[in-house]
C-alpha cells in the first residue's frame, strides 16, 4: 500500500472520513426529515424543523394515503407509460440501428446524419405542441410515447454494439435463407442484451421521472401521472383529493396535518426508486461510460 | 449507384422505414414549424395559413426590456451553477478516492447519486418543507440567533437556492466520469512518488491532477454548450410571483407566453433564438474539445 500511517496522514484521513460522512448525511438528510414529518403526530409537528430521529410513530397520513384515489391511479398511468415506452423504444431503436451497423449499405453516411441531426437542432415547444394537436394525439397516452420514441444518441450505441459482435451467426442465417427482420430478431437481439438493457433502463427511468409532457399534454386528470398528480398537491397547492381521503378515513377535516400529508405523499412517491436505484447504477455507469469515455 | 446493387439492401432499407417517419414526423416536421416565427400565426388558419410577418417577432423581442431580463437570468443561474457547481465533483471524486475502506467508499458514493433518481417535483415539495419557517435550515438559523429568512419568496436568496439545490442534486453522479478517470491512472506512479517521500497532496497535485486534466476541460467545455438551459425543471416548480424578476428564464418564459398565452409565434421565436445559440455553442464547444484531445468522439 501506498503511503506511511505518519500522523499527518491519521489527521488527514480523519478529516477525511468526517467531511465525506456528512456529505452522505447532506445527500440523505431531507429524504429522512420528510419520513419523519410523515410519521409524527401532531404535537410534534410544531418542532419538524428539529426533528433528528423519530419521537412518534404515527400512521395516520400513510393511512390517509390509502384512500387517496388519484395518486394510485398516477402510478398505475405512469407504469403503464413507462412499460410501454420501454418495450417500444428499444425495439425501434435497435431496428433503426441494425441497418445503419452495415458499412456497405448504400448512403449509410447521409442516413446516419439524418439520424443525428436532431440532436443539434430541435423545433422546440410550441412546434411540437402543436404536431401533437394536430396527429389528435392529445389525451393520449402516446403524446408521452411516441415523441421521444427514437433518442439518436441511442441509435449511435446500438449501432457500435452491433458492428463489435462477430458476424459468422448473421453469416450463416442468411445462407440459411432467413430473412433481415429474423436474423435482427432472433439473432441480434439477444446477443446484444447488454446494452440494450443499459437502454432499456435509461428510458425506463426517464419515463418514471417525466412529466412536462403528461403537464402540456393531458388535461384529463384521470390519466395524469405520478409526478402530475404529486405535482398538484405540493406544487400548486390543492390538496383536497388528500385531504378528502383523511376526512374518509377519519371522519373529521382536521384529523391529518396537511404537511404530514405532503411528506407522504413524497415518500409513497419515491419509495420505489429508493429501492431500485442502488441496483440501477451499476448499469447506468456502464452505459454512461460507454459513451462518455469511449465515443 | 445503380438499381442492382441497391436490390440485395432492399430488406434492411424496409427496417429502416419505422424510423426515417418516426425522425420525418417527430423531429423534421417541427423544425419546419419553426417558421411560425416568422409568421403572424392565427389559431383558425394554422402554420400553412397564417400570414408571413418576416421578422417582426424578432425586432418585437429584441426591444422589449422584458426579454433581456429573462436572458440575463438565464446567463446568471446558469453561470452561477457551473462556476460553483463544477469545481465539485471534482474535489469529490478527489476526496472519495482517497479512503481505503471500500464499504464507506460504496456507501457515501450511493447516498450521494440518491438525488439524481428523485424528480425535481417530489425534491421541490422537499424543499419547500425543509427551507419553510418552521422547517430545518430557519431552525438551524434560529438557533445561531439570525433572523428567519423565507427563502423561496426572497429574491435576494432564490438565485442562492436554486444554485445550491442544483449543485446538491448533481454533484454525486457527475463525479462518477472522474471515479473512471482516477480509476485508469497507472498505479506505478504514486508507487514511485511514494518511494521518492512524495506527500499526500504532492500526489494529488502533481499526479491525479494532471492525469484527469484533460477530462476536466473536455468536461468544462461540453458544459458550456448548455449554456441557456438554466434548469427548466428545477425553476419551473420552485418559483412564484414573489422571485419571478430573479429567475424567469428563457424555457419558463417560453412556456407561459405559448401555452399559457397562446402567442405562439412569439414564443416560437423565443425558442428559436434558443435553438440557434444552442446550436452555435455545440460547433464550437465540440470543435473545441476535439482540438485538446484528438480522440474526441463527437458523433459527426
Amino acid at each position: 500500500m501506498r503511503g506511511t500511517t505518519s500522523l499527518g496522514d491519521r489527521v488527514f484521513h480523519l478529516i477525511n472520513y468526517a467531511f465525506l460522512s456528512l456529505i452522505a448525511i447532506a445527500a440523505l438528510f431531507p429524504f429522512w426529515n420528510q419520513l419523519l414529518i410523515s410519521l409524527s403526530s401532531r404535537e410534534f409537528l410544531y418542532t419538524v424543523g428539529t426533528l433528528w430521529y423519530p419521537k412518534s410513530l404515527n400512521l395516520d397520513s400513510y393511512q390517509s394515503i390509502l384512500h387517496y384515489d388519484a395518486l394510485w391511479r398516477g402510478y398505475g398511468n405512469t407504469l403503464a407509460r413507462t412499460i410501454l415506452g420501454v418495450v417500444l423504444s428499444v425495439f425501434f431503436t435497435a431496428l433503426t440501428a441494425y441497418p445503419l451497423s452495415k458499412r456497405k449499405l448504400p448512403f449509410n453516411k447521409p442516413l446516419t446524419l439524418f439520424v443525428l441531426l436532431p440532436l443539434l437542432f430541435n423545433g422546440g415547444l410550441i412546434p411540437t405542441y402543436l404536431l401533437i394537436k394536430e396527429l389528435g394525439l392529445m389525451n393520449s397516452i402516446w403524446a408521452l410515447v411516441l415523441p421521444g420514441l427514437i433518442a439518436p444518441v441511442n441509435v449511435f450505441l446500438i449501432r457500435n454494439y452491433f458492428r463489435s459482435l462477430p458476424g459468422e451467426l448473421e453469416e450463416s442465417a442468411i445462407i440459411d435463407g432467413a430473412s433481415s427482420l429474423k436474423i435482427f430478431i432472433r439473432i441480434l437481439l439477444p446477443l446484444s442484451m447488454p446494452i440494450l438493457a443499459t437502454i432499456a433502463l435509461w428510458v425506463g427511468v426517464a419515463h418514471w421521472l417525466a412529466w412536462y409532457d403528461a403537464f402540456l399534454y393531458l388535461s384529463d386528470t384521470s390519466k395524469w401521472v405520478l409526478q402530475l398528480v404529486i405535482r398538484r398537491i405540493l406544487i400548486d397547492h390543492r390538496p383536497q383529493d388528500a385531504l378528502a381521503a383523511a376526512t374518509q378515513v377519519f371522519g373529521q377535516t382536521d384529523a391529518v396535518d396537511i404537511r404530514q400529508l405532503n411528506a407522504a405523499v413524497v415518500m409513497v412517491s419515491i419509495i420505489p426508486m429508493l429501492f431500485v436505484y442502488p441496483f440501477l447504477q451499476k448499469f447506468f455507469i456502464k452505459g454512461l461510460l460507454h459513451g462518455a469515455v469511449k465515443g | 449507384m445503380n438499381k442492382q446493387s441497391l436490390k440485395p439492401y432492399l430488406p434492411l432499407y424496409l427496417l429502416l422505414v419505422p424510423g426515417v417517419l418516426y425522425f420525418l414526423i417527430f423531429c423534421y416536421a417541427p423544425m419546419y414549424g419553426v417558421v411560425i416565427a416568422f409568421k403572424d400565426y392565427k389559431l383558425l388558419e394554422g402554420v400553412f395559413g397564417s400570414p408571413w410577418s418576416g421578422f417582426d417577432q424578432f425586432d418585437k423581442l429584441f426591444t422589449d426590456p422584458y426579454f433581456y431580463t429573462v436572458l440575463k437570468n438565464t446567463l446568471l443561474i446558469s453561470l452561477m451553477k457551473l462556476l460553483f457547481g463544477f469545481p465539485v465533483p471534482i474535489v469529490f471524486a478527489l476526496l472519495l478516492n482517497e479512503v481505503r475502506m471500500l464499504k464507506f467508499k460504496k456507501f457515501v458514493q450511493t447516498a450521494s447519486y440518491l438525488p439524481h433518481f428523485i424528480s425535481w417535483i417530489a425534491l421541490a415539495g422537499i424543499m419547500q418543507s425543509i427551507l419553510s419557517l418552521e422547517g430545518t435550515v430557519n431552525s438551524i438559523i434560529g438557533f445561531f440567533g439570525f433572523d428567519k429568512v423565507i427563502f423561496l419568496a426572497s429574491s435576494e436568496y432564490f438565485r442562492a437556492v436554486l444554485v445550491i439545490s442544483d449543485i446538491w442534486k448533481g454533484f454525486g453522479w457527475g463525479a462518477i466520469i472522474y471515479f473512471a478517470a482516477i480509476a485508469g491512472i497507472d498505479a506505478s506512479m504514486y508507487e514511485a512518488a511514494s518511494i521518492d517521500g512524495a506527500t499526500r497532496f504532492q500526489r494529488m497535485r502533481y499526479i491525479t491532477l494532471p492525469s484527469i486534466a484533460y477530462i476536466i476541460v473536455i468536461m468544462l467545455i461540453l458544459s458550456m454548450s448548455g449554456i441557456l438551459d438554466a434548469g427548466f425543471d428545477q425553476i419551473f416548480n420552485l418559483y412564484n410571483p414573489s422571485v419571478m424578476g430573479v429567475s424567469d428564464i428563457i424555457d419558463t418564459y417560453v412556456y407561459r407566453i405559448g401555452i399559457q398565452n397562446l402567442d405562439y409565434s412569439r414564443s416560437t421565436a423565443v425558442g428559436l433564438f434558443k435553438s440557434v445559440i444552442a446550436l452555435i455553442m455545440i460547433m464550437v464547444t465540440n470543435g473545441l474539445a476535439k482540438r485538446i484531445d484528438k480522440d474526441f468522439n463527437t458523433l459527426w
